[in-house]
């Protein structure tokens, strides 16, 4: 099995096929799928045909683009024209998206080969795709454990070798934590660097898609596709990273900083906190200076999240209402039509974050709750302005865990919410974070060690997480 | 004495207060490219963005923001350098996100006035809005709760509007329907709307409330909605203020609502509201960045602004006597405006207050039968100017001008051409008129005498029936003030 970045070079130089890779790739999907349900639709056709159109570009001698001919498994929160895109939820049954996301022009345009859509937690909402309407997705190095979330099934899609890349959406650590789990590279980009636009909104303030990949120098071969300024989409930066891939491991004299409420507190398992010492140690015996760091907000960032994200979500998914697209199910009138479809296409945990949302913009409470929250925010922004005076990243677990068991934290939302406590800062900044696999724990399950850099601070980060990856040896 | 007569002899003040909606005249919605167009094929105006698809996003059109910095300039408004967009939150069926992208406590016009005859009204705000879609509600009670179905056409999905809502400072339906004329005259000079009532282009809902003579607190307000033009606007606020003068002298409380204007009963109704009070839910739109006009965009806005109503109506009563009701008419259509003073540049003779005679008469007439614009008239500005010049010159008299107006309407050429091909002048010859005043008085000795011998009345009545024959005489070319100095020498 090859990496994404040798892939496209054997199509590009006609090596290889697209077609055959493909094929390959499929052929892996139908052997191990039906124990993973990494996927809610494979699109076993479409792929081939964009497989075969890549490589009658290069039989052209035209230029296929950097992803020719590699596999690209999408989060099925992407619209994709045509094909079902469902949030997996039932409240979109039936939907065909008649445009597709601006991330999918761009991987489709860059050669990369669509091979279907990804399982998650309802609307994104969760941290096991245990919220999955259609059932969860299994964690492909032990079935008996989650895959993480919500991007779940692109997280197992790349652990399993069922696509070399995939495209998650992160809210509050929903690529991060899940490649965690799975033991591959996650990339949440800076807030704007990479278009929203065709991401079904979970939180819009929160939302940011980015790329699963084995390797770093995966992740930053489909972050480069990606990126860049979109005018369908208003948050869209006008100013990208720079060209990621291949850009160097060197971090001597760099200021790394290992954010201590994220690492030193109750409840980071021991076998966690001393991976990422490890790491740390590594990064120092590169020529880094590593040193411990407050960043006290943090631990308020937690509460700060379920409120904004909420709030937002439950104006976000107003719109399924039963009136133009989806799922309806009648009523007397109109209202009762809306509520009938929305009680019966929503599951118990979008329902949950759409009441807590509600609540937490309603007259009278919005000062207690949502703007509260936003000061906190802000709060959150000034304390990662005044650590990045004094290192150039900082450092901490992805998870406190490695991934639990099916069930485990079903009964108590707020244990589940808890699993993302390392990851949710970086959203309320908008600031860009990585996992990137370093070791395993005792459970023989891989441990994330965490990359956060300031905004637009990707290049940075990578190369941190290239010396990482070297340190640690890929899984 | 009873309380109910106490109450009787109170002297009640009304307040209103307006809220006017205006849907831009942008060539493309707020935030998408599909065109703003009123009367195409329901639901052919559409796109993933305006139809709310999952996933899409808005992108505001700047030149919905050019616009708003115009009617922030034309109305006096203090322009913020930045103002945000907010979702307003609640399910309706022709709403496609169920949630309307607006803005709320930070809007881009904020405390502006105009001024209605001679009155600073206070305008407390203006803001950017998306317009909804429009449900259609078919059989049984043909509204939303007991109709068979219901048909929605999102074409009208996110057509710019803007909201301008006036502080509560008119004092009586006159002067509510002069503010809304003098709005909708700056809104069509700026060129931001076509703000025609009819068809739902400008939509005006009047707050209204009354309290005693003397006091300042704001009595119980009442929203009626639904009024489909200024003089319907008038009737509603009318009726509004006695129905709640009646209701209050006899001591019934008048309650906050929404109440619909019946145009044809010439009352408003309570609405009938399945839902309790509203909760909004306002929260900043996390999809728009804010809008922070540059100078360059201002200084733009403000270059096209021309001159504005009030202004143009002060000069053209100083400069062209004419009369203020007149210029009032004129300036409230600005298409016509700028074809009268194009015209009276023009005008070689004949007086400036004859082009706006014209222009208020004749062609507005003219342009409401056949919904043309000047612009498309076959009677050019400079044409005009040269018939208001032939009448000046007593070339033609004033009702043969109004058949040669006619003919060059129809595109039958220029006013001289066509006089001259339909034989039309006016004879203002002295010596052949005075010949026709001698054979008129020659043959009519009997009236002459009657005249010479009659009463005021009488003499009145024959002079009258001298000058007709005159003119019949000339075969109605004679030029009648000629005429008629002649008639009277040859009676002394
Ligand atoms: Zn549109």
């Amino acid at each position: 099995m090859r990496s994404a970045v040798e892939i496209a070079a054997a199509v590009r130089s006609g090596e290889r096929t697209a077609r055959s890779v493909a094929e390959e790739h499929l052929a892996t999907i139908a052997s191990r799928e039906g124990e993973i349900h990494a996927f809610n639709h494979v699109t076993a056709d479409a792929a081939l045909a964009q497989a075969d159109a890549v490589d009658a570009k290069v039989a052209r001698g035209e230029d296929p683009g950097p992803l020719a001919g590699v596999p690209v498994a999408l989060k099925d929160n992407l619209c994709t024209r045509g094909v079902p895109t469902t949030c997996s939820s039932r409240i979109l049954d039936g939907w065909l998206p008649p445009y597709n996301a601006t991330v999918v022009e761009r991987v489709t345009a860059a050669g990369g080969v669509a091979v279907g859509k990804t399982n998650l937690d309802e609307f994104a909402m969760g941290s096991s795709t245990e919220n999955s309407a259609f059932g969860p997705t299994l964690n492909p190095l032990d079935l008996s454990r989650v895959p993480g979330g919500s991007s779940g099934g692109s997280a197992a899609a790349v652990a399993a070798r069922f696509a070399p890349l995939s495209l998650g959406s992160d809210t509050g650590g929903s690529i991060r934590q899940p490649a965690s789990f799975c033991g591959v590279v996650g990339v949440k980009p800076t807030y704007g660097v990479v278009s929203r636009y065709g991401l079904i909104a979970f939180a819009s303030s929160l939302d940011q898609i980015g790329p699963f990949a084995a390797t770093v120098n995966d992740a930053a071969l489909l972050l480069d596709v990606i990126s860049g300024h979109d005018r369908m989409d208003s948050t869209s930066i006008a100013a990208s990273p720079t060209a990621l891939l291949n850009d160097g491991t060197d971090v001597a004299g760099l200021r790394v900083g290992l954010v201590t409420e994220l690492t030193d507190v109750e409840g980071i398992d021991p076998e966690v906190r001393a991976a990422v010492e490890r790491a740390a140690s590594a990064l120092e015996a590169q020529g880094a200076i590593v040193e411990r760091i407050s960043v006290p907000s943090c631990i308020y960032g937690l509460s700060a999240y379920y409120l904004i994200a909420p709030a937002e979500a439950s104006s976000n998914l107003a719109r399924y209402d039963g009136v133009r697209y989806g799922l309806r199910v009648d009523g007397d009138d109109v209202y009762e039509m809306n509520s009938a479809t929305r009680d019966a296409g929503f599951g118990a945990e979008v329902k949950r974050r759409i009441m807590l949302g509600t609540y937490a913009l309603s007259a009278g409470f919005y000062d207690a709750y949502y703007a509260q929250a936003q000061r906190v925010r802000t709060l959150i922004i000034r304390d990662f302005a005044a650590a990045y005076e004094r290192f150039d990243v900082l450092l901490s677990p992805t998870t406190p865990t490695t991934a639990f068991k099916f069930g485990a934290k079903t009964e108590d939302p707020f244990s589940m919410y808890l699993s993302d406590i390392c990851t949710i800062a970086s959203n309320l900044a908008g600031h860009p974070a990585m996992s990137i696999p370093f070791g395993l724990g005792s459970d023989a399950m891989p441990i994330g060690v965490q990359v956060l850099a300031p905004a637009l601070g990707e290049s940075v980060m990578f190369r941190v997480a290239r010396a990482i990856e070297a340190a640690g040896g890929v899984a | 004495m009873s309380s109910n007569e106490v109450q009787a002899e109170i002297q009640y003040e009304t307040v209103i207060g307006l809220e006017v909606h205006v849907e831009l005249a942008t060539k493309t919605k707020l935030f998408c490219a599909c065109a703003n167009e009123f009367g195409s094929e329901p639901n052919t105006n559409i796109c993933p963005v305006c139809l709310g698809l999952p996933g899409s996003l808005p992108v505001l059109n700047e030149r919905v923001v050019d616009f708003a910095l115009r009617i922030g300039e034309a109305l006096n408004f203090t322009v913020p350098q930045r103002s945000i967009f907010h979702r307003k939150n609640y399910f309706y069926p022709d709403m496609p996100k169920d949630f309307q992208t607006s803005q709320y406590d930070e809007p881009i016009c904020a405390e502006g006035w105009i001024e209605v005859d001679g009155e600073r009204i206070g305008i407390e705000r203006a803001h950017m809005e998306e317009d909804t879609g429009k449900s259609t509600h078919v059989g049984g009670g043909g509204r939303i709760h007991d109709a068979d179905h219901s048909l929605v056409d999102y074409n009208r999905a996110g057509v710019p509007l803007m909201e301008i809502v006036s502080h509560p400072a008119m004092r009586s339906s006159e002067q509510a329907r002069g503010y809304v004329s003098e709005l909708r005259a700056v809104l069509l000079a700026i060129g931001v709307s076509d703000v025609k009532m009819e068809e739902g282009s400008m939509r005006v809902d009047a707050n209204v409330s009354i309290r005693p003579v003397g006091t300042t607190q704001l009595g119980t307000k009442v929203e009626i909605k639904n009024m489909n033009s200024i003089r319907s606007l008038g009737r509603a606020i009318d009726y509004e203020v006695e129905r709640q003068t009646i209701a209050t002298n006899t001591g019934e409380r008048i309650v906050q609502e929404t109440r619909h204007w019946d145009e044809s009963e010439g009352i408003t109704h309570g609405m009938r509201s399945k839902e309790g009070s509203s909760d909004y839910r306002f929260f900043p739109e996390p999809d728009l960045a804010p809008v922070a006009p540059t100078d360059e965009m201002r200084a733009a806005a403000r270059a096209a602004i021309p001159e504005l109503p009030a202004a143009l109506r002060e000069r053209i009563v100083a400069e062209w006597q004419v009369a203020e009701h007149d210029a009032r008419v004129l300036v409230a259509n600005p298409a016509l405006s700028d074809y009268a003073q194009e015209s009276v540049a023009a005008l070689a003779s004949g007086s400036a207050r004859d082009v706006v005679n014209w222009c208020t008469g004749e062609l507005l007439a003219y342009g409401n039968e056949t919904g043309s614009e000047p612009n498309s008239w076959a009677l050019s500005p400079i044409a005009l100017a040269e018939l208001v010049g032939l009448v000046g010159d007593g070339a033609i008299s004033r009702s043969q001008a109004k058949e040669v107006l006619a003919g060059c309407l129809a595109g039958e050429g220029a006013p001289s051409d066509v006089a001259s091909a339909r034989g039309l002048a006016q004879v203002s010859d002295e010596g052949a008129l005075a010949a026709i005043i001698a054979g008129v008085l020659e043959a009519n000795p009997d009236a002459v005498a009657e005249y010479r011998t009659g009463d005021e009345k009488a003499q009145k009545k024959k002079r009258g029936f001298l000058m007709g024959e005159a003119m019949k005489a000339s075969k109605g070319q004679g030029n009648p003030a000629l005429l008629n100095r002649l008639l009277d020498a040859g009676l002394a």
